[in-house]
């Protein structure tokens, strides 16, 4: 059987052979506890965990004893949000916490946690364009709002968020401002400075790193609580013995990201802004979910009314797509970030999610746009007219 | 087509009695249409037995599948078998739904039972045996 043609970037990405190239040797030969400090085995672990933290620090512009490893993204967001607010409200800060209704689940369900343990919380909605404006932030903050978390950007639908304004409103408040950058770093540049920062999420396999390896950026000064406790690595934020191959891989991914990103960008911008006039020019009853600028390099979000999105992510068997809320997919639920965008329940069930990256290459998305125009035409000749 | 059976993905790449059913005595609907999801059941019956029935439908695969399936199961049967049909038949016949799909495939059971109730009380248009019923009362 032949592979299908994988458009599911932001599902995950394959590992850059480079960075499988650094990580092998820390499998097998340099197997070292980085946290040995007894002898070179450990120290040669502690070196290549060191040469990680600096990439990852220097792709988002941190110092590198502000990048914190963790698991994955998952594990990030469950760190900023449920230690970042813990800590505050133990310092008597208070009690209330505003994120945004187009977050990955890691961040809600956290917040969804922390309101049983007694914090307030504020959801806001985006705009019609998938954004999240500043002044929704600024109307929803409190006295005693201690963490505002924003994506920057929505892995479903792709619209980039105003994090600069939104976090610089957020430092002006004294309020710790998270980003799960987790879709955008890599991709987009992204400096914890010009964008005021206090923790951000990121994830290596999203970047053509590896799976199980992420990090969080925690600006010196901030103290999340932690929430694995043990041994006290990575400075007592996340206790247990350091995944050392994948870490240098994803230190690796970051180094060659942010050397290629840029033409990265430009090159899959140019496919996804050709992609969407194809589709709109040879498909009638097309609606582009998100804002068509405002969007990740890679990212196409777009509902074929008339048709069911799982019928034509099927229909289309040799591409890999997805609808983009993979968690809902097997019930008969719409995308609730589709929803909060005022999407009616079967426009925002005809959603398809396109997901570009580096292996794409312009006939893929040629012959895409003939099979769309193919399948399209035939699940709506299904369909029951509707007088 | 992870998790649908040879047999279920053949019915939805390749829908049998897909369309509008010419001579149809008998329609139903089920779903709405504002939520993406809607099937629509046509059948003809003669001396209290389907002949023909046709569907058609905005849905997930098991849906498309489903009715699919539905309309095969259909024909021959009379009045009575038709409203005994449940989903879980339809199911069956197709060698299982994903889990967490069977549900999708209600949509056909409630068009079924639509389109005979709409027969019965002589709305779908042309009949050509219009006392038949009275075998079924």
């Amino acid at each position: 059987m032949t592979r299908s043609i994988y458009l599911d970037h932001h599902a995950t990405t394959p590992l850059d052979p480079r960075a499988l190239e650094a990580m092998t040797p820390y499998f097998t030969e340099e197997f070292g506890n980085a946290s040995s400090s007894t002898h070179d085995w450990g120290h040669r672990a502690a070196e290549a965990v060191k040469k990680a933290r600096g990439a990852v620090a220097g792709l988002i512009g941190a110092d590198a004893d502000e990048i914190v490893f963790t698991a994955g993204a998952t594990e990030s967001n469950n760190l900023a949000v449920a230690g970042g607010a813990r800590s505050r409200a133990r310092a008597g800060r208070g009690r209330h916490l505003i994120t945004t209704a187009i977050e990955h689940k890691s961040v809600l369900l956290t917040m969804g946690a922390l309101q049983e343990e007694g914090f307030g919380l504020t959801v806001i909605p985006p705009d019609a364009e998938g954004i999240v404006t500043a002044d929704a932030i600024r109307s929803a903050l409190r006295p005693d709002t201690v963490l505002v978390s924003v994506t920057a950007a929505c892995g479903e639908m792709g619209a980039l968020q105003p994090v600069d304004a939104i976090g610089a409103l957020c430092r002006e408040h004294g309020t710790l401002f998270h980003t799960d950058a987790t879709q955008l770093v890599g991709k987009l540049p992204y400096d914890v400075d010009a964008v005021p920062t206090d923790l951000l999420s990121l994830s290596a396999h999203k970047i053509y790193g590896p799976k199980g390896v992420g990090a969080l950026y925690v600006r010196r000064g901030v103290d999340p609580l932690p929430v694995i406790i043990g041994g006290g690595q990575e400075f007592g934020l996340r206790s247990g013995t350091l995944n050392v191959p994948g870490i240098v891989g994803l230190g690796a991914t970051c180094a060659f990201r942010r050397e290629e990103m840029h033409a990265e960008a430009e090159r899959l911008t140019a496919l996804r802004t050709d992609l969407w006039r194809a589709i709109r020019e040879n498909i009638p009853g097309v609606v582009l979910n998100g804002s068509e600028r405002r969007r990740l390099p890679g990212n196409l979000n777009v509902s074929f009314t008339g048709c069911d999105g799982e019928a034509l992510i099927m229909a289309l068997s040799e591409f890999a797509l997805s609808s983009g809320s993979a968690c809902q997919s097997a019930k008969k639920i719409p995308s609730e970030v589709l929803l909060a965008l005022g999407r009616e329940p079967g426009v925002a069930r005809a959603a398809v999610r396109f997901g570009l990256g580096k292996s794409t290459r312009r006939e893929d998305l040629d012959l895409l746009v003939r099979r769309l125009i193919e399948e399209v035409t035939r699940l709506r000749s299904l369909a029951p007219q509707i007088a | 087509m992870r998790g649908y059976s040879d047999l279920a993905a053949d019915h939805f790449r390749h829908p049998r009695n897909a369309g509008e059913l010419p001579g149809a005595n008998g329609v139903g609907t089920a779903g709405n249409p504002a939520d993406g999801d809607h099937l629509r059941l046509a059948v003809r019956i003669e001396n209290g037995r389907i002949v023909a029935a046709a569907f058609q439908t905005l849905g997930c695969p098991a849906a498309i599948a489903a009715g699919s399936m539905a309309t095969e199961l259909l024909r021959g049967r009379t009045v009575d078998e038709a409203l005994r049909l449940r989903n879980r038949d339809v199911v069956a016949a197709l060698g299982g739904l994903p889990p967490g799909k069977e549900a999708c495939s209600v949509l056909a059971e409630e068009a079924v039972r639509a389109a005979v109730e709409n027969y019965r009380i002589g709305a779908g248009g042309f009949r050509s045996h219009p006392h038949h019923e009275e075998h079924h009362a």
